[in-house]
């Protein structure tokens, strides 16, 4: 098995859908970031089969919790501290999300105002659909 | 500050009042006069829209107020490509209130996002084009003498047409009120307005006008456009069972409204106009009524009604 030092202080992006672990280094913009990162891909898990865990060297503050809350809110989120987990933070669907997803609508103003930011607001969490501000238009 | 975005913005109450004030100013049009003297509408359509872009500026004279704007994003700083929000915080300047009508759907919202004055969607795109509702619901009221307890028949186009999804929306939330979706296969409603919006009232879809006739307190009609269809010989079979004459005419109660949101082409026939049921001239002048109220709504100018 594979060995990777824990972090002292920082975060632990756990229960990652395996294989999604690069989608989130992107959306959530790790890539930015000056601390120590690392991406465990494909890591056996009981619950899941198989999982992807991000470690990242860094303040909570830093992370944008609505990106994640979107992208999976099955992600636990472990606070680490000296070298133990100190807190969990459990995700939620964010009822807003801003300059995550782009709506597609060409009818749509923020088609030809490419300054405007994306907003969408969940207008349905049962079917966890989103809706753009703008136009309403369903993000699929 | 208060926009109108969207025709579900006014609560059933505030719509009400709303109506309440549009019927009082078409009993005492001279009590209106002067209301809005000194005051100024910004009608921004940056698509021609002549009908409804001369009935906020003749709204708002009608109140005693002025009307400034341009009629055609070409003659607009828009063709220089200034942003929507740039363009509002300018005319914030300029008018106390505004009316845009933009091809583009949220344009308006956006105005909304950063002007100083009441901003009301005179149509975006296919999205939303809430004053028409407005006008309907007078209409509808006006005529009839109530919002409730009736059978509308919504006729021809009701996939694209959003002046019939927005009327839908907005009688669903009156009492008792039956649907009858008239149109052919290719258009009808879309999924969401079945699903979404009719969901748990009463409603049918058909495609026959003449079998619904009978039924019908209030009759929709709707433009059923050529380009809407797949193939010609489908259009030229379907057309003319979607056209109102005199003979479906005669298959109506005495006292069925037929509204058309108009401009119409050939969906209703012309000896059709002569009939006493045929409202959608009198729609027009309704029309200018609640934009009148909503003027002075949206300007806090409204007086107390007794």
């Amino acid at each position: 098995m594979l060995n990777i030092s824990g972090i002292v202080n920082g975060v632990v992006l756990d229960h990652i859908q395996a294989g999604k672990s690069m989608q989130i280094y992107k959306y959530l913009g790790l890539d930015k970031l000056d601390c120590q990162i690392a991406i465990i891909k494909n890591v056996r898990s009981d619950k899941m089969g198989k999982k992807d865990i991000i470690k990242i060297e860094c303040g909570i503050d830093t992370l944008n919790l609505d990106v994640l809350g979107y992208l999976d809110h099955n992600i636990t989120i472990n606070i680490i501290s000296d070298g133990k987990v100190c807190d969990k933070i459990p995700l939620t669907l964010p009822k807003k999300i801003t300059n995550v997803i782009r709506c597609k609508n060409p009818r749509c103003i923020t088609s030809v105002e490419p300054h405007l930011p994306h907003i969408f607001h969940l207008t349905d969490p049962e079917t966890e659909l989103y809706r753009c501000a703008y136009c309403e238009e369903k993000y699929r | 500050m208060k926009h109108l975005l969207n025709p579900l913005d006014f609560t059933v109450e505030e719509t009400n009042r709303l109506l309440d004030l549009a019927s009082d100013i078409e009993k005492h049009p001279d009590r209106y006069a002067h209301l809005c003297d000194g005051k100024k509408i910004a009608t921004l359509f940056y698509e021609p829209s002549t009908r409804t872009r001369l009935s906020f500026e003749a709204a708002m004279m009608n109140l005693g107020g002025k009307a400034l704007g341009f009629s055609d994003a070409a003659n607009s700083s828009a063709s220089k490509g200034e942003t929507v929000e740039d363009t509002i915080r300018v005319v914030s300047c300029y008018a106390d209130i505004c009316a845009m009508r933009h091809p583009k759907e949220g344009a308006p919202y956006v105005a909304s996002l950063f002007s100083r004055i009441p901003i009301i969607n005179a149509g975006d795109g296919g999205h939303q084009h809430p004053t028409q509702t407005l006008a309907d619901l007078l209409t509808i009221r006006s005529l009839q003498g109530r919002l409730d307890n009736f059978t509308i028949g919504f006729c021809g186009d009701l996939k694209f047409g959003r002046t019939v999804h927005s009327l839908i929306n907005a009688l669903t939330r009156y009492s008792n009120i039956k649907f009858i979706l008239i149109s052919p296969p290719e258009l009808k409603v879309p999924d969401y307005v079945r699903d979404d919006v009719l969901q748990g009232f009463e409603y049918e879809e058909v495609t026959s006008l003449e079998e619904a006739m009978p039924k019908l307190d209030v009759l929709y009609m709707t433009r059923v456009q050529r380009e809407r269809f797949f193939n010609e010989e489908e259009y030229i079979r379907m057309k003319d069972s979607y056209i109102l004459d005199a003979e479906k005419m005669a298959l109506a109660k005495d006292n069925t409204l037929v509204l058309h949101p108009l401009p119409r082409v050939n969906e209703i026939a012309p000896e059709v106009d002569n009939d006493p049921r045929a409202s959608y001239f009198k729609q027009v002048q309704y029309a200018v009524y609640v934009r009148m109220a909503l003027i002075l709504t949206l300007l806090d100018l409204a007086p107390e009604l007794n």
